[in-house]
């Protein structure tokens, strides 16, 4: 597979700016899905209690690329192009559900659950007459495969043949950050989909920036569940893509001091919650961590606040849209009791999430904003301008991280 | 006379006027009233036909009280930011579906139109409210309104309750 030459050049070479053509131009769109999404990079694509049986599958999409994510006879994991070998109609048209094989409606072609062409319909013509030629070989035909691998019960699928094994691609640190939280068998609470008015790396962007998340979200801060001046920190994977930003739950008298300093509207003191039980967290994974949000470039979210987990998938849908797959989650021995508190906590993330609803619309400000600034250049320099881990969360280390990745995977 | 004893062609105006001042008061941007519409305790969710159908149950808002109702105006009020809208709300005719647990049990459609403050106007979300109504301090109030929408998808984000 040919990929094609980068379509612009880069204006600068330090990470800490970046020119706002990125999230603008469509032909760098294009170059991105064919370089980034289908190139040499795990996508996030499914939980393994997805399709936990033979037979069992998903539908979801590699970039833009329709996939479907099937569980073999033999148990084993198998992603294809959700595309026919016929004429390019889609193989699977559900979300989710099992199947013995899959049939094209259009011309009924059939492919096993690895996705390997076995049937043409009337292949021999019908009385002799017409069929197709003696030499067609339906093993040459198919649709394309992808590779799978899966951590931790996550399931991610790669095209390209150079990508490395998923544990060394996402780096000791941030391996254990997932396995940290995905410590047992999940079981799914909610799906919701999120549409997005903004490119998809605004998103990405915003997820990593642990600058912002204080300061735009207020309800945080006003209800003390994070600042700035907690405890924690974040960890940046070596090839700067992945990330993971810890709070831990420390909290003194003084915490509040910084913000009226600066005079933020994020600091507002003695409004409380007439229902106190939403911030009824616990400890569940004893470190005394309230907090962690982690990032796999380029598509994947795992988020945990308080007891509220969840993953995100990042969905391109052309440059100035995307899609946010949300998928709710606690575990399969949660007491009542803790199903309950997620319940309750789930009030904070999501398209109507008390911390995160300002996500769903500061990336449509962006792209509105830098509407006509093409060759502008945005600031990224809380910090400095490495892409280290840092010991603060006042910081937009983690964020020059995803353009380090970015830049080298696009060649710019 | 307990509106649960009342049948169901006398309830069928009282929960047609109840939704109808629901739909005004979110309409009409006055939501400190939102919470005095449902009973002590309650349960407020929205969710998806999807998630309905799969028996998920975790939602893009819960609320199981009308302090965590009214911690949700708070928010929308003091600390949560998204740029100015607001909602039209076309309720459709309630069905009054039987009893259950000492409550009257009614399903109503909804269509619900935002309108930006740039003047778009989209078609914001369509659905059903399922509903569980009690006497409550001699009024008609929500038990439960589970708001079943029928798409899982949110544009941009949900700010004002359906
Ligand atoms: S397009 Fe699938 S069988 Fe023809
Ligand atoms: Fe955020």
């Amino acid at each position: 597979m040919t990929t094609p030459a980068a379509p612009r050049a880069w204006p600068v070479e330090t990470l800490a700016r970046v020119p706002y053509w990125v999230y603008q131009d469509e032909a760098n769109y294009r170059a991105e899905l064919r370089r980034i999404f289908e190139g040499p990079v795990w996508n996030y694509v499914c939980l393994e209690s997805d399709v936990a049986r033979a037979g069992d599958y998903r539908t979801t999409f590699v970039g833009e690329m329709p996939v479907i994510i099937v569980r073999g006879e033999d148990g084993a994991l198998h992603a294809f192009e959700n595309r026919c070998a016929h004429r390019g109609a889609l193989i699977a048209l559900d979300d989710a559900g099992t199947a013995k094989r899959f049939q094209c409606v259009y011309h009924a072609w059939t492919y096993d659950l690895e996705g390997n062409l076995v049937g043409v319909a009337f292949e021999k013509g019908s009385h002799g007459q017409g069929g197709m030629p003696a030499s067609f070989c339906k093993a040459e035909h198919g649709p394309r495969k992808l590779r799978t691998a899966s951590l931790c019960g996550l399931v991610f699928a790669s095209l390209s043949p150079d990508t490395p094994p998923l544990e060394a691609y996402l780096g000791e640190e941030v391996r254990r950050r997932v396995a940290r939280v995905l410590r047992k068998p999940v079981r799914v609470l909610g799906r919701f989909v999120q549409r997005l008015p903004n490119n998809w790396k605004l998103y990405v962007e915003n997820v990593k920036d642990t600058y912002h998340a204080s300061l735009l979200h207020t309800f945080f801060t006003t209800f003390r569940v994070t600042r700035l001046t907690q405890g924690g920190g974040v960890v940046v994977s070596p090839d700067g893509g992945h990330h993971a930003s810890a709070t831990l739950d420390r909290r003194d008298d003084s915490e509040g001091a910084a913000y009226r300093e600066q005079g933020l509207r994020a600091d507002q003191d003695g409004f409380g919650l007439a229902d106190p039980s939403l911030l009824d967290t616990v400890d569940e994974f004893g470190d005394g961590i309230k907090l962690q949000i982690l990032t796999v470039f380029p598509n994947f979210v795992l988020q945990q606040i308080g007891n509220c987990l969840a993953v995100r998938q990042v969905l391109p849908k052309g440059a100035g849209a995307m899609e946010l797959a949300w998928t709710y989650f606690g575990f399969a021995d949660d007491t009542p009791a803790m199903h309950r508190r997620r319940l309750k906590q789930a009030n904070l993330v999501g398209p109507a999430g008390y911390v995160s609803m300002e996500d769903g619309c500061v990336g449509g400000f962006v792209q509105r904003g830098a509407a006509a600034a093409a060759d502008e250049l945005s600031v990224v320099n809380m910090g400095g301008e490495g892409a280290e881990s840092q010991e603060t969360r006042a910081t937009e280390a983690s964020v020059r991280g995803f353009w380090k990745a970015y830049r080298r995977h696009m060649g710019y | 006379m307990a509106a649960r004893d009342l049948p169901a062609a006398d309830l069928l105006p009282l929960v047609s006027a109840l939704n109808a001042d629901y739909a005004r008061a979110i309409d009409d941007d006055r939501l400190e009233a939102w919470p005095g519409f449902f009973a002590e305790p309650c349960v407020y969710k929205i969710t998806s036909a999807d998630n309905h159908r799969r028996g998920f149950e975790a939602g893009v808002v819960y609320a199981d009280s009308q302090g965590m109702l009214s911690d949700r105006v708070a928010a929308l009020r003091r600390a949560n930011v998204y740029e100015r809208q607001a909602y039209r709300h076309l309720v459709g005719l309630p069905a009054i579906l039987g009893e259950v647990d000492g409550a009257v049990r009614a399903e109503t459609p909804f269509l619900v139109v935002r309108i930006m403050r740039d003047g778009t106007m989209d078609l914001f979300a369509t659905g059903r409210y399922l509903d569980l109504l009690v006497d409550h301090g001699g009024a008609l109030r929500f038990r439960e309104r589970i708001v079943v929408c029928d798409s899982s998808r949110f544009d941009t984000l949900l700010a004002i309750p359906l």
